[in-house]
Protein backbone atom coordinates (compact mmCIF):
# COMPACT_ATOMS: atom_id res chain seq x y z
CA UNK A 1 0.00 0.00 0.00
CA UNK A 2 1.78 3.35 -0.77
CA UNK A 3 0.76 6.91 0.15
CA UNK A 4 -1.09 7.53 -3.83
CA UNK A 5 -3.39 3.99 -3.16
CA UNK A 6 -4.32 5.57 0.80
CA UNK A 7 -5.49 9.04 -1.34
CA UNK A 8 -7.55 6.64 -3.75
CA UNK A 9 -9.00 5.25 -0.68
CA UNK A 10 -10.07 8.48 0.57
CA UNK A 11 -11.34 10.03 -2.27
CA UNK A 12 -13.80 6.67 -2.21
CA UNK A 13 -14.83 7.93 1.07
CA UNK A 14 -15.18 11.40 0.20
CA UNK A 15 -17.30 11.57 -2.74
CA UNK A 16 -19.75 8.87 -1.36
CA UNK A 17 -20.42 10.67 1.46
CA UNK A 18 -21.22 13.67 -0.08
CA UNK A 19 -22.81 12.30 -2.93
CA UNK A 20 -25.24 10.29 -0.94
CA UNK A 21 -26.10 13.53 0.87
CA UNK A 22 -26.60 15.65 -2.15
CA UNK A 23 -28.78 12.73 -3.57
CA UNK A 24 -30.91 12.75 -0.42
CA UNK A 25 -31.33 16.21 0.19
CA UNK A 26 -32.31 16.58 -3.91
CA UNK A 27 -34.83 13.61 -3.46
CA UNK A 28 -36.78 14.82 -0.25
CA UNK A 29 -37.08 18.30 -2.64
CA UNK A 30 -38.31 15.73 -5.93
CA UNK A 31 -41.24 14.20 -3.35
CA UNK A 32 -42.56 10.77 -2.89
CA UNK A 33 -42.02 8.36 -6.04
CA UNK A 34 -44.89 6.41 -7.66
CA UNK A 35 -45.27 3.76 -10.34
CA UNK A 36 -48.10 5.96 -11.98
CA UNK A 37 -45.81 8.42 -12.90
CA UNK A 38 -42.57 6.60 -14.40
CA UNK A 39 -41.30 9.75 -16.35
CA UNK A 40 -40.49 11.67 -12.99
CA UNK A 41 -38.57 8.77 -11.70
CA UNK A 42 -36.20 9.70 -15.04
CA UNK A 43 -37.01 13.47 -14.35
CA UNK A 44 -35.38 13.09 -11.43
CA UNK A 45 -32.02 13.24 -12.01
CA UNK A 46 -33.07 16.46 -13.38
CA UNK A 47 -32.83 18.28 -9.99
CA UNK A 48 -29.83 20.30 -9.64
CA UNK A 49 -28.71 18.55 -6.12
CA UNK A 50 -29.86 15.22 -7.30
CA UNK A 51 -27.50 16.16 -10.42
CA UNK A 52 -24.38 17.08 -8.42
CA UNK A 53 -24.68 14.11 -6.53
CA UNK A 54 -24.32 12.05 -9.19
CA UNK A 55 -21.69 13.93 -10.31
CA UNK A 56 -20.08 12.99 -7.00
CA UNK A 57 -20.96 9.12 -7.21
CA UNK A 58 -19.35 9.38 -10.76
CA UNK A 59 -16.04 10.67 -8.60
CA UNK A 60 -16.25 8.12 -6.68
CA UNK A 61 -17.36 5.58 -9.17
CA UNK A 62 -13.85 5.71 -10.82
CA UNK A 63 -12.20 6.19 -7.45
CA UNK A 64 -13.77 2.79 -6.53
CA UNK A 65 -12.94 0.86 -9.67
CA UNK A 66 -9.13 2.14 -9.14
CA UNK A 67 -9.28 0.49 -5.96
CA UNK A 68 -10.67 -2.58 -6.78
CA UNK A 69 -8.15 -3.10 -9.39
CA UNK A 70 -5.56 -3.95 -6.79
CA UNK A 71 -7.80 -4.65 -3.77
CA UNK A 72 -10.25 -7.07 -2.65
CA UNK A 73 -13.87 -6.20 -2.22
CA UNK A 74 -13.64 -7.40 1.72
CA UNK A 75 -10.45 -4.97 2.33
CA UNK A 76 -12.25 -1.89 0.12
CA UNK A 77 -15.82 -1.82 1.39
CA UNK A 78 -14.77 -1.67 5.09
CA UNK A 79 -12.31 0.31 4.29
CA UNK A 80 -14.23 3.16 3.49
CA UNK A 81 -16.26 2.67 5.22
CA UNK A 82 -15.35 5.63 7.55
CA UNK A 83 -17.90 7.51 5.09
CA UNK A 84 -20.56 7.06 7.30
CA UNK A 85 -18.94 8.05 9.83
CA UNK A 86 -18.00 11.49 8.00
CA UNK A 87 -21.66 11.92 7.55
CA UNK A 88 -22.66 12.06 11.22
CA UNK A 89 -20.00 14.71 11.42
CA UNK A 90 -21.29 16.73 8.83
CA UNK A 91 -24.75 16.27 10.71
CA UNK A 92 -23.27 17.34 13.89
CA UNK A 93 -20.98 20.42 12.46
CA UNK A 94 -22.93 21.81 9.76
CA UNK A 95 -26.36 20.97 9.69
CA UNK A 96 -26.17 21.36 14.09
CA UNK A 97 -27.56 18.46 14.53
CA UNK A 98 -27.31 15.99 17.66
CA UNK A 99 -25.48 13.10 17.27
CA UNK A 100 -26.68 10.83 20.03
CA UNK A 101 -24.55 8.49 22.39
CA UNK A 102 -25.90 5.57 20.12
CA UNK A 103 -24.75 6.85 17.32
CA UNK A 104 -21.27 7.28 19.06
CA UNK A 105 -21.09 4.28 19.43
CA UNK A 106 -21.93 3.30 16.12
CA UNK A 107 -18.97 5.52 14.87
CA UNK A 108 -16.23 4.19 17.44
CA UNK A 109 -17.95 0.14 15.89
CA UNK A 110 -17.05 1.17 12.30
CA UNK A 111 -13.97 2.73 13.14
CA UNK A 112 -12.49 -0.52 14.94
CA UNK A 113 -13.83 -2.18 11.68
CA UNK A 114 -11.56 -0.02 9.66
CA UNK A 115 -8.92 -0.14 12.00
CA UNK A 116 -9.07 -4.04 11.95
CA UNK A 117 -9.37 -4.91 7.76
CA UNK A 118 -6.76 -1.83 6.95
CA UNK A 119 -4.05 -3.60 9.23
CA UNK A 120 -4.78 -6.48 7.22
CA UNK A 121 -2.96 -7.38 3.23
CA UNK A 122 -4.95 -5.59 0.83
CA UNK A 123 -5.25 -8.54 -1.53
CA UNK A 124 -5.50 -12.09 -0.65
CA UNK A 125 -7.32 -14.13 -3.16
CA UNK A 126 -5.79 -16.00 -6.48
CA UNK A 127 -6.33 -13.64 -9.77
CA UNK A 128 -4.80 -16.50 -11.66
CA UNK A 129 -7.76 -18.83 -11.46
CA UNK A 130 -9.81 -16.03 -12.64
CA UNK A 131 -7.77 -14.94 -15.36
CA UNK A 132 -7.79 -18.97 -16.21
CA UNK A 133 -11.17 -19.23 -15.90
CA UNK A 134 -12.62 -16.38 -18.82
CA UNK A 135 -9.25 -17.20 -21.03
CA UNK A 136 -8.13 -13.63 -21.71
CA UNK A 137 -4.95 -13.87 -22.97
CA UNK A 138 -3.97 -10.89 -23.02
CA UNK A 139 -5.18 -9.70 -19.83
CA UNK A 140 -3.59 -12.80 -18.41
CA UNK A 141 -0.26 -11.88 -20.06
CA UNK A 142 -0.50 -8.11 -18.37
CA UNK A 143 -1.50 -9.79 -14.97
CA UNK A 144 1.42 -12.29 -14.58
CA UNK A 145 4.07 -9.19 -15.30
CA UNK A 146 4.27 -8.01 -11.68
CA UNK B 1 -48.45 -0.63 2.89
CA UNK B 2 -45.56 1.43 2.24
CA UNK B 3 -43.65 -0.04 4.64
CA UNK B 4 -43.39 -3.30 2.55
CA UNK B 5 -42.60 -1.00 -0.12
CA UNK B 6 -39.82 0.51 1.45
CA UNK B 7 -38.59 -3.35 2.87
CA UNK B 8 -39.31 -4.62 -0.57
CA UNK B 9 -36.82 -2.29 -2.47
CA UNK B 10 -34.08 -2.22 0.26
CA UNK B 11 -33.85 -6.32 -0.18
CA UNK B 12 -33.81 -5.22 -4.04
CA UNK B 13 -30.53 -2.90 -3.79
CA UNK B 14 -28.82 -5.12 -1.48
CA UNK B 15 -29.43 -8.07 -3.70
CA UNK B 16 -28.80 -5.61 -6.95
CA UNK B 17 -25.09 -3.92 -5.14
CA UNK B 18 -23.79 -7.22 -4.30
CA UNK B 19 -24.05 -8.78 -7.14
CA UNK B 20 -23.01 -5.41 -8.72
CA UNK B 21 -19.94 -5.38 -6.56
CA UNK B 22 -18.79 -8.98 -7.30
CA UNK B 23 -19.17 -8.08 -10.74
CA UNK B 24 -17.20 -5.14 -11.07
CA UNK B 25 -14.07 -6.25 -8.68
CA UNK B 26 -14.22 -9.80 -10.52
CA UNK B 27 -13.83 -7.33 -13.93
CA UNK B 28 -11.18 -4.63 -12.39
CA UNK B 29 -9.10 -7.87 -11.00
CA UNK B 30 -8.99 -9.19 -14.84
CA UNK B 31 -8.18 -5.83 -16.34
CA UNK B 32 -5.25 -5.69 -13.32
CA UNK B 33 -3.84 -2.34 -11.39
CA UNK B 34 -4.89 0.40 -13.06
CA UNK B 35 -2.08 2.39 -11.90
CA UNK B 36 0.14 -0.12 -13.67
CA UNK B 37 -1.83 -0.16 -16.97
CA UNK B 38 -2.03 3.57 -17.48
CA UNK B 39 1.57 4.40 -17.08
CA UNK B 40 2.53 1.10 -19.42
CA UNK B 41 -0.47 1.80 -22.35
CA UNK B 42 -1.71 5.04 -21.75
CA UNK B 43 -5.27 6.16 -20.05
CA UNK B 44 -7.76 5.83 -22.68
CA UNK B 45 -6.39 1.98 -23.35
CA UNK B 46 -7.46 1.32 -19.77
CA UNK B 47 -10.74 3.05 -19.77
CA UNK B 48 -11.46 1.26 -23.25
CA UNK B 49 -10.79 -1.92 -21.93
CA UNK B 50 -12.88 -1.54 -18.81
CA UNK B 51 -15.79 -0.40 -20.39
CA UNK B 52 -15.07 -3.31 -22.98
CA UNK B 53 -15.47 -5.92 -19.96
CA UNK B 54 -18.48 -7.79 -20.32
CA UNK B 55 -18.62 -8.37 -16.42
CA UNK B 56 -17.79 -4.60 -16.09
CA UNK B 57 -20.75 -3.96 -18.17
CA UNK B 58 -23.29 -6.41 -16.16
CA UNK B 59 -21.88 -5.40 -12.91
CA UNK B 60 -23.25 -1.27 -14.21
CA UNK B 61 -26.32 -3.21 -15.00
CA UNK B 62 -26.96 -4.06 -11.84
CA UNK B 63 -25.37 -1.10 -9.52
CA UNK B 64 -28.02 0.56 -11.76
CA UNK B 65 -30.75 -1.33 -10.86
CA UNK B 66 -29.47 -0.84 -7.51
CA UNK B 67 -29.57 2.84 -7.56
CA UNK B 68 -33.13 3.52 -9.14
CA UNK B 69 -34.24 0.87 -6.17
CA UNK B 70 -32.28 3.20 -4.19
CA UNK B 71 -33.92 6.38 -5.47
CA UNK B 72 -37.74 4.60 -4.97
CA UNK B 73 -36.79 3.38 -1.13
CA UNK B 74 -35.60 6.91 -0.10
CA UNK B 75 -39.31 8.62 -1.29
CA UNK B 76 -41.25 5.96 0.31
CA UNK B 77 -39.01 5.44 3.63
CA UNK B 78 -36.62 7.53 5.64
CA UNK B 79 -33.22 8.09 4.36
CA UNK B 80 -32.35 7.14 8.10
CA UNK B 81 -33.49 3.87 7.86
CA UNK B 82 -32.87 3.19 4.54
CA UNK B 83 -28.90 3.81 3.79
CA UNK B 84 -28.10 2.37 7.15
CA UNK B 85 -30.14 -0.20 6.66
CA UNK B 86 -29.50 -1.50 3.22
CA UNK B 87 -25.92 -0.51 3.56
CA UNK B 88 -25.13 -2.92 6.66
CA UNK B 89 -27.00 -5.81 5.23
CA UNK B 90 -24.90 -4.66 1.64
CA UNK B 91 -21.80 -5.76 4.00
CA UNK B 92 -22.33 -8.72 5.41
CA UNK B 93 -23.98 -10.22 1.88
CA UNK B 94 -20.57 -8.73 -0.03
CA UNK B 95 -18.23 -10.63 2.27
CA UNK B 96 -20.38 -13.69 1.69
CA UNK B 97 -20.05 -13.58 -2.03
CA UNK B 98 -16.80 -12.15 -2.21
CA UNK B 99 -15.69 -15.56 -0.73
CA UNK B 100 -17.92 -17.67 -3.10
CA UNK B 101 -17.38 -16.08 -6.46
CA UNK B 102 -14.01 -14.10 -5.95
CA UNK B 103 -12.22 -16.52 -4.10
CA UNK B 104 -11.24 -14.10 -1.37
CA UNK B 105 -9.91 -15.10 1.96
CA UNK B 106 -12.39 -13.53 4.32
CA UNK B 107 -10.51 -14.69 7.61
CA UNK B 108 -11.72 -13.64 11.34
CA UNK B 109 -10.12 -10.10 10.98
CA UNK B 110 -12.33 -9.43 8.03
CA UNK B 111 -15.69 -11.02 8.87
CA UNK B 112 -14.94 -9.01 12.50
CA UNK B 113 -14.56 -5.81 10.19
CA UNK B 114 -17.64 -6.40 8.54
CA UNK B 115 -19.84 -7.40 11.24
CA UNK B 116 -18.63 -4.46 13.51
CA UNK B 117 -19.02 -2.40 10.59
CA UNK B 118 -22.25 -3.50 9.65
CA UNK B 119 -23.55 -2.81 13.42
CA UNK B 120 -22.13 0.36 13.71
CA UNK B 121 -23.94 1.31 10.43
CA UNK B 122 -27.20 0.55 12.37
CA UNK B 123 -26.07 2.32 15.60
CA UNK B 124 -25.83 5.29 13.37
CA UNK B 125 -29.29 4.88 12.45
CA UNK B 126 -30.89 4.66 15.54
Amino acid sequence: MTFRKYLVLAGVTIFAAMGDSLLAYGMRQVGSLSWHHLPEVILAVFNPWVAVGILLLLGFFASYMAALSWADLTYVLPATSLGYVLLALIAKFWLHEIVSPTRWLGIVLISAGVGFVTQGPALTHRPSALVAEECLPAVASTRAEP
Amino acid sequence: MKHLYTWSAIALIVLASTAGDVLLSRAMKQIGDVGELRRRSGLLTVVGNILRHPSFLLGVLAMTVAFYSLLFALSWGDVSLVAPASASLTFVATAVAAQIFLHEHVDHRRWLAAVLVAAGVLLLAA
